[in-house]
């Protein structure tokens, strides 16, 4: 089977010189949770970018054997209109591919139930928390029923208890729909949780240090998994890469 | 403070300050060509008010017709500019150029193209320059504005250039779309009152000429109620954008958010 998603000798240098990405190679197969672990401004984020068509790659290309999947993007900002209410945010990407209001707006609903915001589909932004803002961030990604879910520090502004019920809940998300997850983050434990294969970064310009797989995302990785030696011992092998990365560069 | 109090405490401040006129002016027998009384004044609204409401009417339509059609016209070429830099940077320095120069100085030219037999038209004209340059200014800044996530977030999505300019860009330019149309409704009054004062004479009917012509006749009882109404236009004027600010924004936006206490 083909990967969902190769990148060939991608580089990129910016305009003002700044080289955010040196050569990077990567194949993403279908259902993989794979997150991308670096220090801080290592061209993570751009890596994402790119993959996303946001931003052209100087080198290299980016493919997608089976034709490009629908895809959602989730920001590290929750991005959200302040003047449409969650339902409304949640239905931006259906509005926008014209579907028509009625169905949009029962996929919206049912997006935003999924994450466990039923009864705030009328809450403007600014009436909610931060991690309902980003649920609603999310209801709108998965609303477009995308096949590929990119998502560059989504969690990374919120406390320790959302931050957690998040992960879960992404997980169950990704599992139900067979969504292929990228994740972009900095934080070991969070990676070694959610991920079926860790990609560890070196400092820009970006490179792969080290690919991890993990144990399969289990059926269930429930809050007790946390606390298995399984876990441990898969956040202890991307930490130990994240240090060989770091001192590497230096 | 008590929602009464802020209404009561200016009210009293108010009504003791005119009877305190009414005693000056009674126990120094000021002469009312110099200075009329309050009862005076009320006195000469009464016995002009057929010609005062008649004035009214024309600054209210002078006003409104330069409001609207600067708000229309500014709002357009603003959402020009935010299409095509080219075009800004084309049009924007005669923008300036229109706002910078002072419009007393424009008024006898323009009261000469339009003729002095149409004053009216002069005034309308002259306010429209005045209200135009806040709209197109806040338009464009608003405009542009835009949260880079959502522009990249609508990109990801496919969203055409109308997309974005309807369901981001002017949503987002609102607030400042009518803080702008607030500042241009009080310009335009000001623009209407220049352009008929310069006028001078001829066919214009509006306040501001009410307020010459009762200057001509030492009718100062006159002139002060005139002025009384303009005031009363600026407020109406502006309290109306208000509640239209409050009514759009109120539930979204942090300029009308009501802090816990």
């Amino acid at each position: 089977m083909p990967p969902l998603l190769t990148l060939s000798a991608v580089s990129k240098r910016f305009d003002n010189g700044v080289e955010a990405i040196g050569r990077v190679d990567l194949a993403v197969a279908d259902g993989e949770f794979v997150s991308l672990v670096g220090p801080s401004g290592c061209g993570k984020s751009t890596a994402l970018r790119i993959i996303a068509g946001l931003v052209a790659p100087s080198a290299g290309t980016v493919e997608f054997p089976g034709g490009r999947p629908e895809l959602g993007f989730v920001f590290q900002d929750p991005t959200l209109m302040p003047w449409a209410d969650a339902g409304t945010n949640a239905r931006l990407p259906l509005d926008l591919k014209g579907v028509a209001r009625a169905q949009a707006q029962a996929r919206a609903l049912r997006a935003l139930h999924r994450v466990g915001l039923k009864g705030f589909e009328k809450a403007f932004p600014r009436e909610l928390s931060g991690g309902m803002r980003m649920r609603v961030s999310i209801a709108r990604a998965i609303a477009s029923e995308p096949k590929l879910l990119l998502m560059d520090e989504p969690f990374a502004a919120l406390d320790e208890l959302s931050r957690q019920a998040l992960n879960d809940d992404l997980l169950k998300l990704a599992r139900e729909d067979g969504i292929t997850v990228l994740f972009v983050t900095h934080s070991v434990f969070e990676s070694a949780y959610l991920s079926s294969r860790v990609v560890v970064m070196t400092p820009r310009p970006a490179r792969i240090a080290a690919e991890i797989p993990l144990a399969p995302p289990a059926a269930s990785r429930d809050v007790s998994w946390r606390m298995t030696p399984e876990f441990a011992d898969g956040a202890r092998r991307v930490s130990d890469a994240l240090r060989q990365a770091m001192e590497g560069a230096a | 403070m008590s929602a009464a109090l802020k209404y009561v405490l200016p009210a009293l401040i108010g009504i003791a300050a005119l009877a305190l006129w009414e005693f000056l002016v009674r126990h120094y027998r000021v002469e009312p060509t110099v200075l009329p009384g309050p009862s005076a004044i009320w006195l000469a609204f009464m016995d002009n008010l057929p010609s005062l409401m008649g004035s009214l009417l024309v600054t209210l339509r002078i006003t409104w017709t330069a409001y609207f059609i600067a708000l229309a016209g500014g709002l357009l070429l603003a959402i020009l500019f935010s299409q095509s830099r080219t075009a800004e940077m084309t049009l924007y320095p005669y923008a300036v150029i229109l706002q910078v120069t002072p419009i007393v100085a424009v008024t006898p030219l323009i009261l000469i193209w339009t003729g002095l037999d149409h004053a009216e038209r002069a005034a309308t004209l002259i306010a429209l320059i005045v209200a135009f340059f806040p709209i197109l200014s806040n338009a464009t800044l608003g405009l542009r504005s835009v949260d880079p996530g959502l522009i990249d977030l609508f990109r990801l999505y496919g969203a055409s250039r109308w997309q974005v300019l309807w369901r981001l860009q002017l949503p987002g330019a609102l607030p400042l779309i009518l803080a702008g149309s607030k500042i241009a409704a009080g310009l335009a009054l000001v623009g209407a009152v220049v352009a008929e004062s310069a006028a001078g004479s001829g066919t214009s009917t509006g306040l501001a000429w009410r307020i010459t012509e009762a200057g001509f006749q030492l009718q100062i009882g006159k002139m002060f109620a005139a002025l009384l109404l303009l005031s009363l236009v600026g407020i109406a004027n502006f309290y109306a954008l208000t509640f239209l600010e409050w009514l759009l924004l109120h539930r979204w936006h942090e300029s009308a958010l009501k802090r816990q206490s």
